[in-house]
Parts: structure tokens; sequence; C-alpha cells
């Protein structure tokens, strides 16, 4: 992942092939919805770092979020409701050699699909995961996220959530993700780069995004984060300490951290899989012609 | 024709399974066709299991109905399988844990008492090795030559240390020769006929056939009985270069393989019908986003946790429907390992050629049952085609174009120029979706029809590249029996028996259970005396799936549902109750 150079593929004339920019298709959020500013610093991202839009896949799961893959120019598959993970390290082990990025809402990746985000972070595959945690299901019209706030009144809680938020920074920490960080989609530009770092990241890159649903979500709003946040890098944050970062993400309140919370190196699901080091498996023979040896053993 | 059945039985934890296969393969390195059943139980320890080889001079395809040696490891074995003993037969066991009485036994039947502890006390004190005495025995009374026997030992325990390996031979020797001292082999014993035959399970031939279809990548979680599939690929991945994940989840499972077929490669789950029940939303999702899929489901009795280690044919109506809304798919069922091997490289092809899932539908008696086959009978000469009919750089590329076929053409990421997103919401020719801001607006409710004509046009081609069913037998016979699955096998067994009381029978079986070409099995079905239609489960799926399809009704049953397989004298009654007492 780290030479990112090398995933240019010249055309014939020695050009370089198109890069992701946006798709014919329009998004249809909500005017000023937080999932406009993801779509930018994804894109932003994967142009900064020069990889050619047919390397790139964009995984969804199923929400209001999960319809970004419609609107950049790679190639992407809009899956199931909270499979989104599976799909893309499914297509990770097909062919290692591209950018795969899952994205998603918070319903998605940490309700339903809570069971493949722990999973896919303790293999640390090799793709990045941002999800616009928006605290709210949007598409259903407001019923309760798994990350709505105690007390939080929803169309499904009438009387308030009485339940407590899943943590995902503390989630992804616990659950053994390699580069977890935390976005405000207020901030595009410090976005672009957390995501950036992520597809640079050779493991498991997990980017939580403040996005948030103007609609259904009177609490967690624009104001709400542009009073809260403050960034972890201006405070003189070290990503390295496991634990400690696992103390700062428990952080929430009137401060709340958002950046690059922890980076590790720590060998891929691809790296210990012994059948990828012969290359993508899209390129390696399929097959067993010819390979009566294999027969012998049922002798 | 000679007929030899050997079974072992004891608690599990015993090493019945072991013993069993070891004379399974003695039978098959002699050149014997064998149907090997391994009866167990959702236990580790205890209990009561047993296996039972079946050879002789023609080729089983089932259990069959006789017993002729018994190896009895604890005296539960003698009470449940001794009265099956048939005339000539031996029980085999060891005096020292327990006593048999000849009152006990049916009526010409010998008991056989071999101090098996003895023997193996010579060697050690561990409790390893008490089985080789009894396995020595047995395969003098089945007729297995020594030498080969030791061959097969030699082999089987090739990794193990070289004591345990000299003990197993001395000790089954001493056992051999103890039973060639006081006892005669069997009236049905068998010999050498030939080259040594292949001796494997229907998973590894789903396994074998998957990875010579070109299957390059399997995603799976545990579950009996599918889990022998996970288990050879897990193996024979880094020999044949095939990506083998456990999943969390069956879920995951199969999400993956639909990532990494999406990703390009031919890619497999394997799952029973609780697993199967939890991927049933993502079975639609290979259907809409057309991503070519092969799924086994390995039946075992349900409903929900059902019984783990015994067989039924009851997941037939939910491979069926399987996945909210419609879409085409192909249901193909082996009934024994060669059509397994050959049946899963032709579910990759009609995943591949029509972009949509393919099931193989497999049970318990099938996948963890023993079979022979011939060499020749499972040709590696398989070339996998190339996957994706789309040239790079192509211009306006239309994943989801309409054609004729309903088949689009297919890319891959990766592929310059022609990227297009997979969705599982509906989309148009381009893969964008028509389910927001286009849906009900009437153009594109136009569109949503003619996208969901385009991929049900598919089912035309499934189902002229559907192998048709099949008649065997004497056409003009006065029974028909109408089976599907691993069942067949013992309706072929029943039918020989029945022929051979003069009683002439056919057998029309349905290798793709689905799609039917409705009017060629109507005039099948039309052309038949009387018909018995024989299924493993309650209600009589594919007998519903007949009617409605045909019309025509087929009254005359034998459902079965307790669990356990079928045996041929069950099909023998009931056929010549319908033979004798009408029926359609």
């Amino acid at each position: 992942m780290a030479d990112s150079s090398a995933r240019v593929v010249p055309t014939p004339t020695g050009a370089p092939l198109p890069l992701v920019g946006k798709s014919d298709t329009k998004p249809t959020w909500c005017p000023g919805c937080g999932d406009f500013g993801v779509v930018a610093a994804i894109e932003m991202a994967v142009k900064r770092l020069q990889i050619p839009s047919h390397n790139v896949v964009i995984v969804s799961g199923i929400g209001c979020s999960s319809n970004l893959p419609h609107f950049l120019s790679s190639y992407g598959f809009h899956g199931l409701h909270g499979r989104a993970l599976p799909v893309a390290e499914g297509i990770r082990w097909a062919n290692h050699g591209l950018t795969v990025i899952g994205t998603g809402g918070d319903g998605d990746g940490f309700g339903i699909g809570c069971g493949h985000f722990v999973h896919a972070m303790r293999r640390n595959v090799d793709l990045t995961y941002v999800t616009m945690d928006n605290q709210i299901y949007g598409l259903t019209t407001g019923q309760a996220s798994p990350t709505s706030s105690m007390g939080q009144k929803t169309k499904s809680t009438p009387t308030g959530v009485i339940e407590q938020p899943v943590d995902p920074v503390a989630l992804a920490l616990a659950s053994g993700a390699t580069y977890v960080a935390r976005g405000f989609s207020g901030d595009v530009k410090q976005l672009a780069d957390l995501v950036a770092g992520g597809i640079q990241h050779k493991g498991f890159a997990f980017v939580d995004v403040f996005s948030p649903c103007v609609t259904y979500n009177k609490i967690n709003t624009f104001d709400f984060f542009r009073q809260r946040v403050y960034k972890l890098e201006s405070a003189g944050h070290d990503p390295t300490n496991r634990a400690l970062e696992f103390e700062r993400s428990l952080e929430w309140g009137d401060k709340i951290p958002i950046g690059l919370f922890y980076k590790a190196d720590r060998p891929t699901y691809e790296d210990l899989e012994e059948v990828l080091s012969a290359g993508p498996l899209v390129h390696q023979k399929a097959g067993i012609e010819g390979r009566t040896d294999v027969l012998d053993e049922f002798v | 024709m000679t007929d030899l059945s050997v079974r072992t039985g004891g608690q599990a934890g015993d090493g019945i399974a072991s013993v069993g296969e070891t004379i399974a393969r003695c039978f098959s390195r002699m050149g014997l066709h064998v149907f090997g059943l391994n009866a167990y139980q959702s236990v580790i320890r205890g209990g009561h299991v047993w296996y039972q080889a079946r050879t002789g001079t023609g080729r089983p395809r089932c259990q069959g109905d006789g017993l002729d040696v018994l190896y009895a490891l604890d005296k539960q074995t003698v009470d449940v399988h001794a009265p099956g003993l048939r005339q000539g037969g031996t029980v085999v066991f060891d005096p020292e844990k327990f006593a048999v009485s000849p009152s006990e036994l049916p009526a010409g039947v010998t008991a056989l008492p071999v101090p098996t502890l003895e023997f193996a006390r010579k060697h050690t004190s561990q409790s390893i090795l008490q089985n080789a005495g009894g396995i020595g025995a047995t395969a003098f009374l089945a007729g297995i030559p020594l030498d080969l026997l030791h061959q097969v030992l030699a082999d089987s325990f090739g990794r193990k240390a070289g004591d345990v390996v000299a003990w197993n031979l001395a000790a089954s020797g001493d056992g051999y020769h103890f039973a060639e001292t006081h006892a005669s082999v069997n009236a049905h014993a068998v010999q050498k006929a030939g080259a040594p035959k292949l001796l494997m399970t229907g998973n590894q031939a789903i396994a074998l056939g998957a990875a010579a279809a070109g299957c390059k990548f399997l995603a799976q979680y545990p579950m009996t009985p599918a889990s022998g599939v996970l288990h050879w690929l897990a193996a024979h991945a880094q020999t044949l270069g095939i990506v083998v994940k456990q999943a969390e989840d069956e879920i995951a499972a199969i999400n993956m393989a639909i990532g990494a077929s999406f990703g390009g490669v031919r890619a497999m789950t394997a799952t029973s019908g609780g697993g199967f029940s939890l991927m049933v939303e993502a079975m639609g999702l290979a259907g809409m986003t057309e991503t070519p899929l092969v799924v086994v489901e390995s039946q075992r009795a349900g409903p929900s946790t059902g019984l783990p280690t015994k067989t039924e044919q009851g997941d037939l109506n939910m491979m069926l429907g399987a996945g909210q809304g419609e879409f085409p798919r192909a249901v193909l069922a082996p009934t024994d390992a060669a059509e397994a091997f050959h049946m899963t490289i032709r579910a990759f092809e009609l995943a591949e050629a029509y972009q949509t899932p393919v099931l193989v539908a497999s049970d318990l008696h099938l996948s963890e049952s023993h079979f022979t086959v011939d060499r020749e009978e499972v040709p590696l000469t398989y070339t996998p085609a190339s996957l994706l009919n789309v040239a790079p750089n192509g211009h306006d590329y239309l994943r989801y174009q309409y054609t004729e076929s309903g088949v689009s053409p297919r890319a891959a990421p990766g592929q310059p120029g022609l990227q297009f997103i997979a969705g599982s919401d509906e989309h148009d020719e381009k893969g964008h979706l028509i389910s927001d801001v286009r849906s009900g607006i009437p153009k594109w409710v136009t569109e949503r029809s003619r996208m969901m004509e385009k991929r049900m046009r598919k089912r035309h081609g499934l189902l002229t590249d559907a192998q048709p069913p099949v008649v065997e037998g004497p056409s003009d016979a006065p029974l028909t029996f109408v089976a599907w699955g691993s069942t067949v096998g013992a309706v072929r067994d029943a039918m020989a028996v029945l022929a051979a009381q003069g009683k002439s029978t056919n057998l029309l079986y349905f290798p793709t259970v689905f799609p039917l070409d409705a009017d060629r099995v109507t005039s099948t079905l039309r052309a038949t005396h009387r018909t018995l239609l024989v299924e493993a489960n309650f209600t009589g799926q594919f007998g519903h799936l007949l009617r409605a399809e045909t019309g025509v009704h087929l009254s005359e049953r034998l459902l079965k549902y307790d669990g356990e397989p079928f045996y041929p004298h069950e099909i023998v009654a009931r056929g010549l109750e319908v033979l004798n007492h009408g029926g359609q």
C-alpha cells in the first residue's frame, strides 16, 4: 500500500488512466447532509494518492450514506444492509491489487453489521472503512441507532434511548484495527487527510466520521460538533500507545477529540495468507487440470 | 453376485470411523466398489456410533440391508446390531470387555471372542492399540489379505511414530491369525478384483469438483454435515492455490464469496440448512447484482437444529424459494460422489454463464458417506474458461445491458474504463439506482419491468442447459420410482432386488431438480404406468414441485423423516405394495 505511484496504470500512450472523480449521478442526500463532506473527502484522498479509478472499489451496505459509491467514478458494490465489510474482504482477497474502501452508516456498521466490523478488524484486512456516523437511522425516517445518545428521543424511542451507545473508536481499538481515526464532515480537509492516511496504511483503517443528519437528529448537529471537537494532532497526541488511546477514545462531552487516535504496524491478513503470496488470486491459474497426484490420496 | 457388509460399532471416541474406513479402504484397494455409512451422534465421547462398509462384486449404491461381520467394541453394539446379522454371520468382540451368549444371536450366527486387549498389552499399556486385533480378525472374515490390511494401516499411520505403526501391524496380525485358527471366512467374503478404486465422501467429491472447476475462493462457517467441504479445501488450499476462509458466520461467508466473485474469481460457500437460512438474503444479492455464486447446501434433519448428524431432504422448498423477490437460480442434486464431482463443476459453469446463484443440493447421506469411484470417473481434464466476457477499454460499457439471453457483459474491478456499480437496489443498465428519486416515475417504472425481464430471461438458458431428468431401467416397466439426490442410491439397490424377484421397475430421477422442463417432465410422467415418489421428508416437497410444474399428482409416496437413510428393503416393500394394489 505504501507505494501508491505503482498503482497508476499507464495507458498505451503513456498517459495515466483517469483518477476517481464525480460520477454522472448526483447525490440524493438532503441539502446540508454531512455525507456531502465525506464523499468530497474520499474523492480528494484517492485523487491525492493518484490511484486510477479502475483500481478503486467502494463497497457499501444500505442506508443514506451507503448510496455513496454511486456518486464517484470508481468501481462500486452497493450490497446488503450491514454486509459491506464481508463483501469488501472478499474483493480484497480476490484481488489485493485493488484499493478497497468500505463506506456506510452507524446503523449499518455498528448495529446489524457489528459482528463483521469486529472480525474484519481482528483480521487486519488491508482496507479502509469510513462510517458516516449520524447517530440516527435516516433512510427509515428517524429511529434510534446504536450510537444514539442515552435519553435521545426518536420515533422508536419516544421516551428516550435507554441503552448505552456503542463507542466505535473504542470498539475498533479493542478489536485490533491498526489505524483508528475520527473525523468530522464539517472539516473536509482534515477528513481527506485521515482517509488518505487510512488508504496508505497497511492494514485495517477505520475512520469514524461525525456526519450530521440535518433532518432527523436535532441534537448531534454541525453546531453541536463545531463547539466541541478539537484536533488530536494539535494537542500533541502520540498515536502509538493503545492503552492511552483507549482512554482518549472515551473522552466525550464538552470536548470531543477528532484526528488519528492510533496507528500500528501488524501484518495484514493478505500478508499472512500464503496463497496470496503468489500474487492477486484473480491473476493466478484456476483449476487443477492434470493434477492426478490429488487423486492419489483417495486410493 | 456377492454382497458383503462389515459393521463396526462402539462409543464415540473409540475410533469407530477410523476402523470402518480402514476396512472400506481395504476393499477399495482390492478394486471393489464400496459404500461406507458413518452413523454417528452429536456427541464427541460416549453414545453409540457405527460404521458400515458394504462391498461385493457389484456396485453398492447405499448401505444395503444385509450384515455379515459385526465388530462390537461394546455390548450395546451387540444388542442393537446383532439381530440384523445374516445366516453365516459373525460377531467379533473381546471377552475381556463383555460376554456374548449364543442365545443373543440369530440362528446361524457365530460369536468370535478375540483377545484384542491381550494382543495390545504385548506392546503397550495404552488403550490406543485395542482396535488393531479386532480389525485383523474382521479383515480375515471379510476376505481381506493380511498384507493389504498392513499396507492400509501403515499408510494411515504414516505420520505417527514408528513404534505405533509396528505395534498396530503386529496386533492386527495377531487378530488376523487368531481368526484364521478359530473361524472360517464369511461365505460372502470378497477377493481382489482389479486396480484400486478411489474412496471419497460426497463432501470430498464436491470439494474436488470445485477445485477442478477453478474455484479460487471458499468462505464457509462450520456446520455438520457440510464441514467436510471446508476441511478438504482447507487442507489443500496451499497446494491448489485456493483461498479458504472460515468466516465469522454464514452471512459473512456468502457475502465474502459474492465479493470474491465480483472481484473476478470463481467462489463458493457451503453450509447446511441452518446456515443456509442465514444466507437467504444474500442469495437475492447474488441474483440482483448478477454475481455468479455456487452454494452447497448439505441438508440434515430439521427443523431448527433438528438432528445435526442425521439425514433428510427437507430443505428443498427453502432452496427453491430462498430470497425475497424473484431471480433466476438452479438447484442441482447429485446422487453419488462421481455425480457430486461433475455437478459441482456444472454448478460453476451455470453460475458463470448466467451470472446467478446455483445450488448444489446435498444431504448428510451423500456428504458424509464413502463412495468408490474409478479414476476415469473423476478426470482432472477440465480447463476453466476465462472468467470475464468483456474486453478492457470498452466504450459506453453497460454492465446490465439488455440482451436477448438476459446475460450482460461482465467486467471486474481492475479493468480500466469499465467501472460500474453493482447494486442490490433495482438499477438501470449502467447500474444506477432506480429505487430512489426515479422510482414510480413512468419511464423508470418501465425500466424496472425491462430489467426484471432481462434477469428472468436467463431462466430460458438455464433450462436449456440444465441436465434433463433421467429414466433408468426398462421404459415400459409397470412401476416407476421418482426420486432425487442421495435417495436415488437406495432406489437403485431396491430395483436390483426387485429385478432379482422378476419385478421390472424403472427410475425417474432429476439431476437438476430446478428448473424443470414442464412439458418434458409432464410427458415423461404421463408415460409411466404406476409411480412411487421416494423422498426423505414429511410433505413430499419434490412431489409438490412436480405437481406445481406439471399438474401431475404422485399420490403413492414413500416418505421418511426419521433421520435415517432409506434402506432398500423399505423401498422394495412399498414398491411391491404399489405394484400389487394399484396406485396411479
